[in-house]
């Protein structure tokens, strides 16, 4: 008796179907540019990185980081300039500065949390890395996400 | 106490009524007959003082129900339709939003009071354990409605406080989406708040009865700390304590008007005045102040389930008092370490407070793993401690001889803490403002407006020249889309006729539509349009200026603010000074520089002004002299068009600003004659209970 009335409460089933994966298409986003999509109510960054930025996020030790996590784990093989992130800063929720900060990656304005070129966070107090949403690619130039 | 009840109507239609349902002798006994202990202090007003604000804020809310729209693409709006539009209807929203303060404020001195006479011992625990309980209900209750409104505090603080439910192992991230009914805080959110923000002051309602009943059934506590033994310790509820309540409600209305009229957005924060945006967080999230003791508890922790653990506990910890504290002596008046004690845990409350509105770093938080340590030490060692160590100084026989022995006034004592109390509510008031501070920006000059202040106007020249200003300027990429053409014909406004009204609506063409054959058209603006906005959409807007969306300007005057800091914002309170909006506003517009400081990087595209947050505005400089003519013969100068444009946007913010005022002076010449006449009428009454 009690399960019905509580579990109305979950995601309807509208609210289910808009939070079905999404495509998007990768071609009109220049080396260097970034771009914000929402899927399910929250912003996804999808980078095109640059060399140096696909670089330098591969420079550094991975051991050194707080949250250990090597950029390689963090894109799709062959496809490393494409970096897809959940903008959702994993400190308190805010949403993070795409190309600002001290490693021209991302910057939250609320705790100062800084994060490399690739999402992981490298100082301020966030504890963990932005994450990765599920996503694949459909086509040289396509993403699914979801 | 209140025994069977000796009460007989004479009327023969009410002696029919209580044979059949004994309600009139119910409350006889209860409200009339009900022995009160004579020694109480007007601490013990609190309570009657704390029904009224339940009884206001359900009747006010009841009301703004009938006009609010539960959907994220109208809360706003709907909001700021009652505000602009229903009748009276500005009173009603800021009786219903500070009244949720008062009532916050009126319950904080409510239980300090029983913390501090002993009033949760045998045999009140229940009575006490209740009390926590209407608490929590309030926590959840103010938080919800503190969400309706869909400004950006509003849907931050949603968002952070229901993912606190994520930190529960396992199930989290599960409850969360319950809670939510999506993938984030959204429009099944908003519903669901609205439904259980109305029914929750019900349930305090039906609990704030057992909280009654209960306390009918053990009687009051006194400050002397001793149950009553004879007749002459008590005094009837009606007439004695029914006046002494009615004065001391009368005395918080007057406090609560201050508000109302005076100081709508002392409390609040500027930032929910921009309508909610899942794109953009705020600087600082910051909760209501009546949150931000336990706010900061909860950031002092470093791990995040047993920050969210040590949060709860901090509240459950206080029904668990009555076995915690087992001294036999109830009132700490007797008590003379647990007196001590007791103050510095009113101090370690306030501080936890002030530290709930900083920044949760460097010296804060370790401030704030301090306070959390004294907190949850003063119930678990304090207390149990104390009540096995300390020697109570000896109690009165009874509380007449207590009477007796202090007919001499002690009032200073009870005046220090008013004092203190007050101050403290400003600290807290204070550590909101602070948290928005410190981002490195100037603070603009303080003008003088000629609506400041609480018999302040508005200058209609300067309404009809910054009107004129934000057409002929602003008009090209801000919109003002909460005014309408006819309001500015409204009382209080520029003092335009309808006529005129009318035809400055039909110099704009305004979209309509669809007709017979399904098209959308164009036709000239009609009174009841509002002003049209220079995009079709955000998207435009951003796309037309660099990225960068030029905000609404309708309540620009009141979203935006800075820090006044510390002792400055206390004597504000006093001075009713608002209007850090206005000289913002103003300040911003003239706060260009040709070439920014050596050593600012500033990116293309982009203006340096002295006094945008992080100096990099999207906006080029709008003004220059001579740009606007004006025909009554005022200067055409950048800094007459900013004050007058700056005026006109604080009458587009708050149009009803000058009603407010001019209501605010007849409630208080009432509130003064009431509050004296209740004081002598009381006084009169208890001349002879003393």
């Amino acid at each position: 008796m009690l399960v019905p009335l509580v579990l109305q409460m979950n995601p309807d089933a509208s609210t289910i179907a808009a939070g079905a994966p999404i495509e998007v298409d990768l071609a009109p986003i220049a080396e260097g540019q970034d771009i914000k999509v929402f899927w399910r109510g929250k912003p996804i960054y999808i980078s095109h990185r640059t060399k140096k930025q696909i670089d330098d996020a591969r420079k550094v030790t991975v051991a050194s980081l707080p949250d250990p996590e090597s950029d390689e784990a963090r894109v799709k093989p062959g496809k490393d300039q494409w970096l897809v992130v959940i903008g959702i800063c994993t400190h308190l929720g805010c949403i993070p500065i795409a190309h600002q900060g001290e490693y021209d990656g991302f910057f939250c304005p609320c705790h100062g949390s800084v994060y490399d070129t690739s999402g992981r966070i490298r100082s301020g107090p966030a504890p963990t890395n932005l994450p990765v949403p599920p996503y694949q690619f459909v086509s040289d130039t396509k993403i699914q996400i979801g | 106490m209140s025994g069977p009840s000796n009460y007989q109507p004479t009327n023969p239609a009410l002696k029919w009524i209580e044979r059949r349902l004994p309600i009139l002798g119910l409350m006889h006994s209860s409200f009339v007959a009900y022995p009160t202990p004579r020694n109480l202090n007007y601490w013990w007003t609190f309570g009657a003082i704390l029904s009224m604000m339940l009884a206001l804020q359900i009747v006010t809310g009841v009301i703004m129900a009938m006009h609010y729209t539960p959907h994220v693409d109208m809360a706003f709006k709907s909001v700021e339709g009652i505000v602009r539009d229903v009748n009276y209807g500005w009173l009603l929203r800021n009786m219903h939003a500070s009244g949720a303060s008062m009532f916050f404020i009126a319950v904080y001195i409510h239980m300090f009071r029983g913390l501090y006479y002993g009033s949760y011992k045998e045999p009140r625990e229940i009575l006490w354990i209740l009390g926590v309980i209407i608490y929590l209900l309030m926590m959840a209750t103010g938080f919800m409605g503190y969400v309706l409104p869909w400004g950006q505090m509003s849907f931050w603080g949603a968002t952070v406080i229901t993912n606190l439910f994520s930190a529960i192992p396992y199930v989290g991230d599960s409850i969360v989406t319950l809670l939510w009914g999506g993938y984030s805080v959204g429009n099944p959110t908003l519903n669901r708040f609205f439904s259980l923000h109305y029914l929750l002051p019900f349930v305090i309602a039906g609990v704030v009865v057992l909280h009654v009943w209960a306390l009918h059934v053990a009687g009051q506590n006194n400050p002397a700390g001793v149950e009553p033994k004879t007749e002459k310790d008590t005094v009837p509820f009606t007439p004695y304590a029914t006046m002494k309540d009615a004065f001391g409600v009368s005395c918080f209305m007057l406090f609560f008007a201050w508000f109302i009229f005076y100081m709508p957005n002392y409390l609040g924060d500027a930032e929910n005045y921009i309508p909610a945006n899942p794109g953009v967080t705020p600087a600082h999230i910051v909760p209501e102040w009546y949150y931000l003791p336990f706010y900061a508890i909860l950031r002092s922790i470093p791990d995040k389930l047993a920050g969210v653990i040590a949060m709860f506990g901090a509240i459950l910890i206080l029904a668990f008092l009555p076995w915690l504290d087992s001294a036999k002596t109830k009132s700490s008046k007797y008590r003379p370490l647990a007196k001590q004690f007791f103050w510095i845990f009113v101090l370690v409350c306030l501080l936890l407070g002030w530290l709930g509105g900083k920044p949760a770093e460097g010296i804060y938080v370790i401030a704030g793993r301090i306070l959390t340590f004294c907190y949850f030490a003063y119930f678990l060692i304090v207390l149990p401690v104390l009540s096995r160590i300390e020697k109570p100084r000896p109690v009165p026989n009874s509380i007449a001889d207590d009477v007796l022995a202090k007919s001499g006034g002690k009032s200073a004592p009870m005046v220090s803490s008013v004092i203190a109390l007050a101050v403290a509510g400003a600290l807290f008031a204070g550590s909101v403002q602070d948290a928005r501070a410190a981002e490195g920006q100037e603070i603009p000059p303080s003008l003088k407006w000629s609506f400041a202040g609480p018999v302040g106007k508005f200058d209609r020249g300067a309404l009809q020249r910054g009107l004129k200003v934000y057409k002929e300027v602003c008009a090209s990429c801000h919109g003002l889309s909460y005014i309408a053409f006819r309001n500015l014909a409204d009382a209080g406004g520029p003092g335009f006729s309808m006529a005129q009204a009318t035809a400055f609506a039909s110099e704009y063409k305004v979209k309509d539509g669809p007709n017979d054959a399904g098209d959308m058209f164009e036709r000239p603006g009609r009174p009841a349009d509002y002003f049209p906005s220079p995009f079709p959409n955000d998207q435009a807007a951003r796309a037309a200026n660099g990225g960068a969306l030029p905000p609404d300007l309708s309540l620009i005057t009141k979203a935006r603010s800075y820090p006044r800091g510390f002792p400055q914002f206390i004597v504000d309170f006093f001075t009713q000074y608002q209007e850090q909006g206005p000289n913002y506003v103003s300040a911003l517009m003239q706060g260009y520089l040709e070439t920014p400081p050596a050593g600012f990087k500033l990116a293309e595209g982009s203006y340096y002004n002295k006094y945008f947050p992080g100096h990099a505005i999207k906006m080029p400089n709008p003004l220059s002299d001579g740009q606007v003519t004006y025909d009554d013969g005022s200067p055409a100068t950048v800094a007459q068009y900013s004050r007058d444009v700056t005026h006109f946007l604080m009458w587009t913010a708050e149009p009803h600003m000058e009603a407010r005022k001019k209501l605010g002076m007849q409630v208080f010449v009432f509130l003064i004659l009431l509050t004296g006449l209740l004081y002598f009428t009381k006084k009169k009454i208890w001349a002879n209970a003393h």
